[in-house]
C-alpha cells in the first residue's frame, strides 16, 4: 500500500464510489473461465455443501450433498464436480505447441482458468484437493476415477495461485481490489457483494448505499461459509426432509438461492474486468501459466504421483524463494505497464519521472574492474516527486526495460542518472539510445526480471510436479481410507 | 442499586462467558464496549431492536460438530485425551484419575458447582487425591464487580506438577497446520480460564501452555498441541483492569443515562448508544456485536479511522475524511501540524489527477 492509495481511499469514500487503481487490465481473463462457486457445511473442514460451477453465465451447473455428512454422497459430488471440471482442464491443456529454444519445451494453446469469488475459496478448493487426490480407483473404499484425478488438478492450481501474478486460478474479491479502489476498509472490501456495490453499484444507488445492501439478512454471502441463520431456518430443514423422504429438491432449491446471486456477481466482475485492456505483462504470465499446465499435464500423463502432504523444509524454502520472487516481479512488471501503479511508487519515493533538462554524451569513464574508457552518459531529469533512491542505486526506466542505469547524483529538485548499457557497441552512444533533452521520462528500482523475459524457471527451481527432483512421499493405504468424517 | 445496573435497568443482562472476555481485548480504547459490557447490555438484543442483521449466531451445524468431537473426546473416561496427554505430558501409565466435578452432590446450582470445583482443584494442587483429568469444571472471576461463571472444556494435572487448561475444537488440523485466525481466538478463549484458575491456586501453580485438542486432518481422530498464550494473559489482565476503572468512564456520561432495552424506543436506544462516545475500527466487525452500528456512525461522522488502519497511519494526525481531502487541495489553509501532510497530498493528488486522465 502506498500513501497514493490510502489518498485515493478517502477520495472514493467522499465521492461515494469506486475510482481505478489500474488503467490495464493485469491479469489474463481467459476466453472461457470457468466459474466455481462452492460452499461448505459449517463446522467442517473439507465437507462440501454444494456448487455452481460452469462457463456460461446464464446456465450455470448446480451440484449438491443433499446431506453433506453422508462420505458417500461427498464422494459422489467430487466425481460430479470432476465430470464438469476434468473435460474442461483435458480438452484445452491437451492442445499443446513446442517451443523452440535452447532447450525447446512445451507449452499449452490456452490454459483453463477457475474463477472462484474469494480467497476463501481457493483455500477450500486446496482442501478439497487433499481430501481427495490419494484416494484409490480399486480395492477396498473405491472410489470414482474422476475424484482423485479432480484433487490432483485442484491441488495444483490451488498450488499456483500463490504466486502473485498467475491467472489459473483466481479469487474475485482479489481482481477487483488490484484493479479499484473503495471507500471501505480492506475487511469490508472481502465481501464480493460489498466490493460490488461500490465499483458497479445498481442504477439510482450510490457505493455505500449498494454495499449496505450486502449486509442485508436477505444477500447471501458469497461463501465458503453460509449464513448461520440460513443454516438454521432453511438448511437444517431442508436436509431432514431429504432424510425422512430421499428427494434433494428442498436443498437443491435452498442451496440454488444463496448460490446464484454470487454466480451472477462473478459473472457481473468478469464484465468490468474485461472492459480493460490486458497488460502485455499479464500477456507474458498467462504464457508461463501455459507452460505450467503442460508440465503438470505431461507429469500426470507420465504416470507421476499426486503431490505430497508437505514440503520437505528445502523444498519449503525453495517455494518461499520463488513466491518471493514471483511476487517482487510481478509488482514491478504492474508498474511498468500502467503509469498509474507506477504513481503508487512514485508517491512513495521509490520511482520518479520528469522532463530530461541536460544530457551529458560525451561521458566516458573506465568502469570499476574495467580496463577500457566507455561512454557512460549522464542524463539529468527535473522531478517534483519525493525521490528516495540513493546515490548507486540501480534503476530501470518502463519506457526502456531493457537498459539498466545508475543514480549517480541528486539535488533538491533534480536526478541525474547514469546509463550504463544498452547503447551499441560504437565508441559512442548509438542514436537514440540515451534519452533526450525534453523528454518525459520515469525511473524506478523496480525490476520486472523474469516476468518479461524467460518463460520459464531455471531448472533447479523446478518444483517436482513439473519433472524437478522426485517426490518424497508416497501415498500409503491409510491415506486411501482415511475418513472423511 | 449502582450506576451500571441502573443504567440496564429492568432489562435481563448478558452473562459473560469466556469468549466475551476474551473479545474485551479487541478494542481497549472503546469506551462504549467497555460500559456495555461492564453493565452486562445484551448487546446482540440491543441490536435487533435496532433492526440490524445478526450473523453472531452460530450454525447449528458446527455447534452439533463441536458437541459430537467434545463428547468422542471425553468418553470412557476421557481414554482420548488421556493417551494424548501422557505423550505431550509425559504422564506416567498409572496417572489416570479421572473426575467429573460436574455432579457436586445433586447441587445443581453455580455457587455449589464452583464450590465443588475449588474444592477438589485445591486438594489435587495440595498433593491430595488422584485427578489428574478434571472434567466440566466451574470457575469464576471477576468482572467488572460482576461475578462470571467460565466453564473450560477439560483441567489436566500432572502430579507434583501445574496444571494445564485443556481446550477442546472442532476445527481440523490438516497436515499439522492450523487455521490461524481459529487458533488464536482459541488461544484468547483458553487464556481467560488460565486466568481464573490462576486466581484460584496461584500463578506458579498453572501452566501458560494450554492444551489444544483437535480432528486431525479430515478424520475424528482427536490430536493434541501446546500453545503459549502468555501474551494473550497481558492482554487480557490489561483489559480487566481497565474495566475495574470504569468509574472514570461514568463520570463523563449523561447524568442519567439508560439503556433499559425493553422499556426504551429504538431511537431512544440509539440516541443513549451515541451519547457514549465510540472508537470503531474495521477490527471491531469481527469482534463486537455492536459493529455495524458504530461502523455507520463513523462514516456519517467521516472518521478515517473507519477505513482501516492503513489508512489512518498513512494520514497520521487527520482525523476525518473531510479534512483530509481539505488540505489535499492547494490554496486551502493547513494548521502548522498538517503541513507536511499537507504537501505529501497535494502531491500526491496531482500524480492521481495526471494518471488517470
Ligand atoms: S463496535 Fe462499537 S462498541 Fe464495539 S468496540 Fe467497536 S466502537 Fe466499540
Amino acid at each position: 500500500m502506498s500513501l497514493l492509495h490510502s489518498y485515493v481511499k478517502v477520495k472514493a469514500r467522499e465521492q461515494g464510489r469506486a475510482l481505478p487503481r489500474a488503467t490495464v487490465r493485469h491479469v489474463h481473463l481467459a476466453e472461457a473461465p470457468m466459474v466455481f462457486v462452492p460452499l461448505r457445511l459449517a463446522g467442517e473442514a473439507a465437507a462440501p455443501l454444494g456448487a455452481m460451477v460452469g462457463t456460461d453465465p446464464a446456465r450455470p451447473t448446480l451440484l449438491v450433498v443433499p446431506q453433506p455428512r453422508n462420505r458417500d454422497l461427498r464422494f459422489q459430488f467430487l466425481a460430479d464436480l470432476g465430470a464438469v471440471l476434468l473435460p474442461y482442464i483435458d480438452r484445452i491443456s491437451r492442445q499443446v505447441e513446442t517451443v523452440e529454444a535452447r532447450t525447446p519445451f512445451e507449452r499449452c494453446l490456452d490454459a483453463p482458468q477457475i474463477v472462484v469469488p474469494s480467497p476463501g475459496g481457493v483455500e477450500f478448493a486446496a482442501k478439497l484437493g487433499r481430501s481427495s487426490r490419494f484416494r484409490r480407483t480399486t480395492g477396498p473404499y473405491a472410489v470414482d476415477p474422476a475424484v482423485p484425478m479432480l484433487g490432483r488438478w485442484l491441488t495444483f492450481l490451488a498450488e499456483q495461485s500463490e504466486f502473485a501474478g498467475s491467472s489459473l486460478m483466481v479469487a474475485m474479491t482479489d481482481l477487483l481490489t488490484a484493479h479499484w479502489v473503495t471507500g471501505q476498509s480492506a475487511a469490508e472490501d472481502a465481501d464480493l457483494a460489498a466490493l460490488l456495490g461500490w465499483i458497479d453499484p445498481p442504477e439510482g444507488l450510490t457505493g455505500p448505499e449498494a454495499a449496505a445492501l450486502a449486509d442485508d439478512p436477505l444477500t447471501p454471502p458469497a461463501g465458503p461459509d453460509t449464513h448461520p441463520e440460513f443454516d438454521r431456518q432453511e438448511l437444517q430443514k431442508a436436509i431432514e426432509h431429504y432424510d425422512a423422504t430421499g428427494s434433494a429438491a428442498q436443498v437443491e432449491e435452498a442451496l440454488h438461492g444463496q448460490l446464484r446471486p454470487t454466480w451472477d456477481r462473478v459473472w457481473q466482475a468478469i464484465g468490468l474486468l474485461s472492459a480493460l485492456k490486458e497488460s502485455p505483462g499479464a500477456t507474458a504470465r498467462w504464457e508461463r501459466d501455459r507452460v505450467h499446465v503442460a508440465l503438470h499435464r505431461a507429469w500426470i500423463d507420465g504416470g507421476g504421483l499426486p503431490q505430497g502432504k508437505r514440503d520437505s523444509a528445502v523444498a519449503a524454502a525453495k517455494r518461499l524463494a520463488r513466491l518471493e520472487a514471483a511476487q517482487q516481479s510481478f509488482e514491478a512488471a504492474r508498474a511498468f505497464d500502467d503509469p498509474l501503479v507506477m504513481a503508487e511508487y512514485r508517491a512513495d519515493g521509490v520511482a520518479f519521472a520528469g522532463e530530461v533538462v541536460a544530457v551529458d554524451l560525451t561521458r566516458r569513464i573506465v568502469p570499476p574492474g574495467g580496463k577500457r574508457e566507455v561512454p557512460r552518459p549522464l542524463v539529468t531529469i527535473e522531478t517534483s516527486d519525493p525521490v528516495r533512491l540513493a546515490k548507486g542505486k540501480k534503476v530501470r526506466s518502463p519506457s526502456r526495460p531493457r537498459q539498466s542505469a545508475t543514480i549517480a547524483d541528486l539535488t533538491e529538485t533534480t536526478v541525474t542518472v547514469q546509463i550504463d548499457d544498452g547503447m551499441g557497441r560504437g565508441g559512442q552512444p548509438a542514436e537514440g539510445s540515451v534519452p533526450a533533452v525534453g523528454t518525459v521520462i520515469c525511473y524506478t528500482e523496480l525490476d520486472p526480471g523474469e516476468s518479461r523475459r524467460a518463460p520459464l524457471p531455471p531448472r533447479e527451481e523446478t518444483p517436482w510436479t513439473h519433472g524437478g527432483p522426485p517426490p518424497e512421499y508416497v501415498p500409503t493405504d491409510d491415506d486411501a481410507a482415511e475418513p472423511w468424517s | 442499586m449502582n450506576r451500571l445496573d441502573a443504567i440496564r435497568g429492568a432489562t435481563p443482562g448478558q452473562d459473560h462467558n469466556a469468549r466475551s472476555i476474551a473479545a474485551l481485548a479487541a478494542n481497549p480504547a472503546c469506551d462504549r464496549r467497555a460500559i456495555l459490557d461492564a453493565a452486562a447490555i445484551d448487546k446482540p438484543r440491543l441490536m435487533r431492536r435496532l433492526r440490524f442483521d445478526d450473523r453472531w449466531g452460530q450454525s447449528p451445524f458446527a455447534i452439533q460438530r463441536n458437541q459430537q468431537f467434545t463428547d468422542l473426546v471425553k468418553a470412557n473416561g476421557a481414554a482420548h485425551l488421556l493417551r494424548l496427554l501422557r505423550t505431550l505430558l509425559d504422564l506416567p501409565i498409572e496417572e489416570a484419575g479421572y473426575v467429573n466435578l460436574e455432579d457436586a452432590g445433586g447441587n445443581e446450582g453455580q455457587v455449589a458447582r464452583h464450590g465443588h470445583t475449588r474444592r477438589i482443584i485445591r486438594q489435587t494442587a495440595e498433593g491430595r487425591g488422584r485427578a489428574t483429568i478434571l472434567d466440566r469444571p466451574l470457575l469464576r472471576l471477576d468482572v467488572a464487580g460482576a461475578q462470571v461463571y467460565l466453564e473450560p472444556d477439560v483441567i489436566a494435572f500432572q502430579l507434583g506438577g501445574r496444571f494445564h487448561i485443556v481446550a477442546i475444537k472442532s476445527f481440523a488440523i490438516v497436515d499439522d497446520q492450523a487455521d490461524t485466525p481459529k487458533v488464536s481466538a482459541a488461544a484468547r478463549e483458553a487464556a481467560v480460564y488460565v486466568h481464573a484458575l490462576r486466581a484460584l491456586v496461584g500463578r506458579d501453580l498453572v501452566s501458560h501452555d494450554v492444551i489444544l485438542v483437535c480432528p486431525r486432518d479430515f478424520t475424528n481422530e482427536p490430536t493434541a498441541t501446546t500453545v503459549d498464550v502468555r501474551h494473550q494473559l497481558v492482554t487480557l489482565a490489561r483489559q480487566l483492569s481497565r474495566l475495574t476503572r470504569i468509574e472514570a468512564i461514568l463520570d463523563r456520561l449523561p447524568e442519567n443515562l439508560s439503556l433499559d432495552l425493553d422499556a426504551l424506543s429504538p431511537a431512544q436506544i440509539e440516541a443513549a448508544v451515541a451519547a457514549i462516545p465510540a472508537r470503531y475500527a474495521p477490527q471491531c466487525l469481527s469482534a463486537c456485536e455492536l459493529s455495524h452500528l458504530c461502523r455507520r456512525e463513523a462514516h456519517d461522522l467521516g472518521h478515517l479511522d473507519a477505513l482501516g488502519r492503513v489508512v489512518r497511519d498513512d494520514l497520521g494526525g487527520i482525523e476525518s475524511v473531510q479534512t483530509a481531502l481539505r488540505v489535499a487541495t492547494p490554496g486551502e489553509p493547513v494548521a502548522d501540524d498538517q503541513a507536511e501532510i499537507a504537501e505529501r497530498l497535494r502531491h500526491v493528488a496531482r500524480l492521481y489527477d495526471e494518471a488517470v486522465a
